[in-house]
């Protein structure tokens, strides 16, 4: 069905490290997969054929270029080019925060990953078993319980043309502790990459997260992001999406521990024939939990965005609170959104909403605006990049919001000339 | 300075001002009272351009040009200026940005250089001391999460930076407690001038003892039927609406 998924089979067969016991039940599982078509759920929207056939061979990394640092924030730099880690291991950690390739892992930390590994990733992402079996390099970041990491872990991700790589991450914050991760995914070279990440918050863990899928043009991206919550836990998450010509992310937060609390905002800009497909799974199986997810995206020219954003209540989770708001803004008639959300519901005692919107401008907005001697022209663009610079303006990170607005301005800008 | 003659206007085909004139000369206040329903937010939508809000008949002048045939941008930047009653929030878009906006539109429309950064800063920094707003208010979302008073504060400081010639205050005392009241009460003071004129919009006779009108009119059904000077206002405060229907019928 796939040459390209038969090759990544083949090739898996051959990884042999100490991660083999958990690669071998995915890599079981991928042989007996269906390569997904226009009649699988999942991908209703989002069409696999380019990289069906794909051959990824002749990768360049030297033309990767230097990943440059965010303005006014000083961070722990974890770089992958063509999914192999470059950057030299820091030493000076701050204490508490302990950080180890896959490739490099100590006695201990492997134990402990093999422990945790796909906890909170669930199996039935076809991709992220592709990762499960194919991925080599990655990272394992343990913070300490009761640990404040102040400064962020940025994990970076660059590739060359022709390249495929395949990166993972597993991150466990401990008790008490607080910390900050930044995935930033970005270029357009003519690659595939898979990237997955999970997080084990352990109770009362505190994580900043960001997922900055900027990849656009030719390069071709699936990845996820996998939480576990336990309890009084608190994720604050934000995603940002540039589509490209296959772009497809899916988060999961599975509240497992009482009083765990899950921010999730997320943010696309689509141009040209760009597809950005944004998937989320909300799993409250405990009672006490809250989710608030609001999804905004700005969709121009032929581009096509899908979001799929699921909440699943379990019949033991009373007293839940969960919102999902989806907000879309289509700049052009040929401009397309598939939204859907789904609730699910078990529990009799919770508080649930949710919404989707294909918006216009609001005139009393666009009126008030106007009232002050701005053009109306203007006036729909003030207004058009304000309905997702109000996420930006969440991001709790004051410092990464100035350096990211600037970049979806400019993207805004070109969007809005055609 | 204003000149508005025999407005008629209908809202989605009701028909609520009916043959509405007013004369503003430079630096006069009027104050505009009257019952809910009368048609008082109505002129103020009218006369800056709303959509839906659509004169039938009637002109309506600022300095001899006509504001009816002109978009809502043009009317501001010809020195047209609305406090709304209910100033609409705007999360994304910061009230800095806003104001630097529209303070650059209405200089360009005016041949003038832009303010730089700093010196848009420092005007706007003096804004909001002059309306107890804090300073970071000028970078949250345009009126995002303001309280009822912080709005109509917030108002007034965009009142302020733009300079107006003529300022429609739409029952900017609604919802205000009386130390709130005074600012922007003396935010208004501080502007009055031989070349500025004010129209204050209120249900009550309060908001006039610190802003004292020369005129005070009352709207009833979409025209004026009555005008005086400043005990007018006290008249209707002791006596309310009611008394004005019977002594127009005798």
């Amino acid at each position: 069905m796939s040459q390209w998924l038969d090759d990544a089979v083949l090739r898996a067969e051959q990884v042999d490290d100490w991660l083999a016991v958990k690669r071998q039940p995915s890599l079981q599982l991928l042989r007996d997969s269906q390569w997904p078509g226009r009649k699988t759920e999942a991908w209703k929207y989002t069409p696999l054929n380019t990289l069906a056939e794909a051959k990824f061979a002749a990768a360049n990394s030297e033309q990767v270029p230097e990943v440059a640092a965010i303005d006014g924030l000083e961070t722990i730099d974890l770089v992958f080019v063509d999914g192999q880690l470059t950057s030299e291991e820091t030493t000076d950690l701050p204490s508490g925060l302990q950080i180890q390739s896959i490739a490099n892992a100590s006695a201990e930390m492997q134990s402990w990953a093999l422990a945790n590994f796909n906890q909170a990733k669930p199996e039935r992402h076809l991709f992220g078993l592709v990762n499960d079996a194919l991925a080599t390099a990655g990272v394992l970041i343990d913070v300490a319980d009761a640990a404040v990491i102040d400064k962020p872990v940025r994990i970076v991700s660059r590739l060359s043309d022709g390249s495929e790589a395949h990166t993972r991450v597993l991150v466990r914050i401990g008790a008490g502790a607080k910390a900050t991760v930044i995935e930033d995914f970005s270029g357009s070279a003519n690659s595939f990459n898979t990237g997955f990440a999970e997080y084990l918050l352990a109770a009362g863990a505190r994580l900043e997260h960001y997922r900055f899928a900027l990849q656009t043009g030719k390069a071709m991206v699936i990845g996820g992001c996998h939480f576990n919550l336990l309890s009084k836990a608190e994720l604050n998450s934000t995603v940002v999406g540039f589509g490209s010509d296959l772009s497809r992310l899916d988060i999961d937060v599975n509240h497992c521990g009482e009083f765990s609390h899950a921010k999730l905002n997320a943010i696309y800009l689509l141009d040209g024939h760009e597809l950005f497909d944004l998937h989320s799974t909300i799993e409250h199986t405990v009672p006490n939990g809250t989710t608030v997810e609001n999804v905004s995206g700005i969709v121009a020219d032929h581009a096509r965005a899908v979001f799929n954003g699921r909440i699943h209540i379990h019949r033991n989770a009373q007293k839940t609170l969960a919102e999902l708001n989806n907000r879309n803004l289509l700049l052009s008639r040929n401009a397309e959104i598939n939204t859907k959300p789904e609730l699910e519901i078990y529990a009799d005692d919770v508080r649930c909403a949710h919404g989707a919107t294909v918006a216009e401008i609001d005139k009393g907005a666009l009126y008030y605006l106007q009232s002050r001697g701005i053009s109306r022209g203007q006036a729909q663009v003030m207004l058009s990049f304000g309905f997702i610079n109000e996420l930006v303006d969440q991001m709790p990170n004051v410092e990464l919001a100035e350096w990211l607005r600037p970049q979806l301005r400019q993207r805004f800008a070109e969007m809005e000339v055609k | 300075m204003l000149s508005i003659k025999n407005l008629q206007a209908s809202v989605e085909d009701k028909q609520i001002l009916k043959g509405l004139s007013l004369e503003v000369k430079p630096g006069e206040v009027h104050a505009i009272m009257g019952p809910n329903g009368s048609g008082k937010s109505t002129m103020g939508y009218v006369i800056t351009g709303r959509d839906g809000y659509q004169s039938i008949t009637g002109s309506a002048t600022l300095n001899g040009e006509e504001l009816l045939d002109m978009d809502a941008e043009d009317r501001a930047r010809a020195g047209l200026f609305l406090a709304f009653q209910y100033p609409v929030e705007i999360p994304g878009v910061s009230n800095m940005e806003f104001m630097k906006a529209s303070v650059d539109a209405q200089r360009k429309a005016r041949g003038e250089e832009a303010l730089s950064s700093r010196e848009f800063l420092q005007e706007a920094k003096a804004a909001c001391k002059q309306v107890d707003l804090p300073l970071e208010f000028l970078k949250r979302g345009v009126n995002e999460g303001f309280s009822g008073g912080e709005k109509k504060r917030n108002e007034i400081m965009q009142m302020l930076l733009l300079k107006p010639k003529l300022c429609i205050l739409d029952e900017s005392d609604s919802g205000l407690d009386i130390d709130a009241l005074q600012v922007v009460a003396e935010g208004v003071n501080s502007q009055r001038s031989a070349d500025r004129s004010f129209i204050v919009v209120t249900h009550y006779q309060r908001l006039l003892d610190f802003i004292k009108p020369d005129f005070v009119h009352v709207l009833s059904d979409g025209k004026i039927v009555k005008s005086g000077d400043a005990s007018l206002a006290h008249e209707l405060e002791a006596h309310g609406y009611g008394w004005l229907g019977e002594e127009q019928k005798v």
